[in-house]
């Protein structure tokens, strides 16, 4: 557990720290998330003395930071910086070995944590390269594995992924979620991303000039931000998700005139596998549905479709909410709700498929 | 050509011998130094401010002038030669190791500090090796100098490739001239080409192109 009480921190006489207060509790994946200046990356470096704060102490399991030697306190503290560092003098094996060799590991002991770190994330074949020799992305990888070579149990990130494109940022913030899960690993993590820190966090800790304005879980943050900039910082996270039908219909539909023939309709059936076509009048008007069925009982020797068509299926407006829909497939069973435009043509239509999806925007926040 | 060689081949050899010892002494004692003063400088930012330049002013003096007052002091020996020499050879050496140093990219201390190295250890793990090019590049320099100040050395009566040019200048000789002036040349380039293998043997594979970005 990682504890800050009434931390202070000056540069000259700018006020950067006001008197933090906050708990990290152990195994936690921590986010610290704020404007620029808001103090977020000091906080940071002050866990593992990077940064000497004036007043207040910071304690690790109980005990002052103060009262450990510096680079014995950054030895058991994972560190990864945000322009990778890797030392370019070194291989892969050597890098990541910086800080069991500073412990005086032996050399059995390093050889076997490079290969159980390479192991990680899938990259044992590199160990005897240059860090030159890999792409960004790569290197970051590298970087999380030094910081995690001598197993702390706590590791201090700072905005470990800004600099690499954004495909391989998700991969890696993918990567590292599984690996401090798998590890239990209690990680800092300091971020300007919002998306990243409701991906990441188990808590978040959002600060702004130098205090913590909010410690909560991503769920608890959404549903209550503590003030404007916590809320803007949410941005479309919070936004009201969309509840009418038309945010939720396909209107890729199969449709037929209804003065079509009985063949042409049952093949365009077959064509687009379904067994049952919406039928329009000349104007594009919603007249209802034709279905194989009936086709098959009574299409001999009729001109048209017209005759078969039925109005079994139920209609709805665009514009009406998409929750009446939703509760009508889930209890009748129904596959599908017909939605009409005011001038009685065809929208589309409401499937269960758009339930599933409506379900996950509203758990997840986020259409993908 | 063979008879300038029966008269002079002799000479010559002992000629070169003799200036090749003194521009090893020299670099090498101006290597030493350059590198402490140099490391010593990088650590303390307030000395470096004062001495870098003072420095600077030191080696606009011509190194006549200087090898011809060390003379005055301490006579026309071996060590006034070496001693003038490797001041001379240090200071190349000294302005790379410092701005080497300084000149490590920040991410690379912050990470090096980050993993709990001491500064000692960030020194020789981290810093002296990524100078190491610009502190090679220094020492060639240096090397190359001093094959040519070297010739200073037969002002006051050491011996080298110096004596050849003298002999050549005060008896209006050109063939005595260029007799010192050629192996004088030759010595400088040998020095140059050893130190490059010596380049390319401390730089790794990964340093120089941009590396850990």
């Amino acid at each position: 557990m990682i504890q800050f009480e009434n931390v202070c921190k000056y540069y000259g006489k700018t006020p950067i720290l006001k008197s933090v207060n906050l708990t990290i509790p152990d195994g936690q994946f921590v986010v610290l998330i704020g404007p620029s200046g808001c103090g977020k990356t000091t906080t940071l470096k002050a866990i593992n003395r990077l940064i000497d704060i004036d007043t207040g102490t910071i304690s690790i399991d109980g005990e002052d930071i103060r009262r450990r030697e510096k680079v014995d306190l950054r030895r058991h503290i994972g560190y990864v910086i945000q322009q990778i560092g890797l030392f370019p003098n070194m291989t892969v094996a050597q890098n990541i070995c910086v800080v069991p060799k500073l412990l005086k590991y032996d050399k059995a002991r390093c050889d076997g944590i490079v290969q159980d770190m390479l192991k990680l994330v899938g990259m044992e074949q590199y160990a005897e390269k240059y860090p030159s020799e890999l792409s960004g992305g790569q290197q970051q990888r590298i970087g999380v594995l030094r910081a995690l070579a001598a197993s702390p149990p706590i590791v201090l990130m700072d905005e470990p992924f800004s600099a690499l494109d954004p495909l391989t940022r998700e991969l890696l913030q993918d990567e590292v979620k599984n690996l401090q899960q798998k590890l239990k690993k209690t990680i800092v993590f300091v971020s300007h991303d919002m998306d990243e820190a409701l991906k990441l966090a188990d808590l978040i800790i959002f600060m702004e000039a130098g205090r913590v304005v909010q410690m909560a879980s991503p769920e608890e943050m959404l549903e209550n931000p503590a003030s404007e900039l916590v809320r803007d910082f949410l941005g479309k996270h919070t936004e009201a998700p969309p509840s009418k039908v038309e945010s939720f219909m396909r209107t890729n539909v199969r449709t037929v005139r209804k003065d079509r023939g009985i063949r042409e309709c049952a093949e365009r059936m077959a064509r687009s596998s379904v067994d049952t076509l919406l039928v329009t009048d000349e104007d594009g008007r919603y007249l209802g549905t034709v279905s194989i069925g009936d086709i098959r009982h009574w299409g001999h020797g009729l001109q048209s479709i017209e005759p078969l068509v039925r109005q079994a299926a139920r209609t709805t407006r665009v514009g009406d909410e998409a929750k009446d829909c939703f509760d009508f497939l889930l209890e009748s069973g129904e596959s599908y709700v017909v939605v009409l435009n005011d001038d009685e043509t065809l929208a589309g239509i409401v499937t269960k498929t758009s339930v599933a999806r409506s379900v996950a925007e509203s758990l997840w926040g986020d259409a993908k | 050509m063979t008879a300038l060689l029966h008269d002079y081949g002799g000479a010559l050899l002992r000629a070169v011998a003799i200036h090749t010892g003194y521009v090893l002494t020299a670099v090498l004692i101006g290597f030493v130094l350059g590198l402490a003063l140099g490391i010593l400088l990088s650590r303390v930012h307030r000395w470096a401010v004062i001495v870098m330049p003072l420095l600077s002013i030191f080696q606009t003096i011509p190194g006549l002038v200087f090898i011809g007052v060390l003379f005055i002091w301490w006579g026309g020996s071996v060590l006034t030669v070496v001693t003038a020499l490797g001041i001379y050879a240090m200071f190349p050496v000294l302005k790379n190791t410092y701005t080497g140093i300084l000149e490590v990219e920040p991410r690379y201390i912050e990470a090096a500090r980050g993993c709990g190295m001491s500064p000692v250890q960030r020194l020789f793990r981290v810093e002296l090796p990524l100078a190491m090019p610009t502190i090679i590049a220094g020492l060639r320099m240096s090397a190359i100098y001093t094959v040519s100040w070297t010739v200073l050395a037969s002002m006051i009566g050491k011996g080298g490739l110096g004596d050849f040019v003298y002999q050549g200048t005060s008896s209006n000789n050109n063939t005595l001239i260029l007799l010192g002036a050629i192996p004088a040349a030759i010595l400088a380039i040998l020095f140059g080409a050893v130190i490059d293998r010596l380049q390319k043997k401390v730089m790794p594979r990964g340093s120089g192109k941009g590396a850990g970005r």
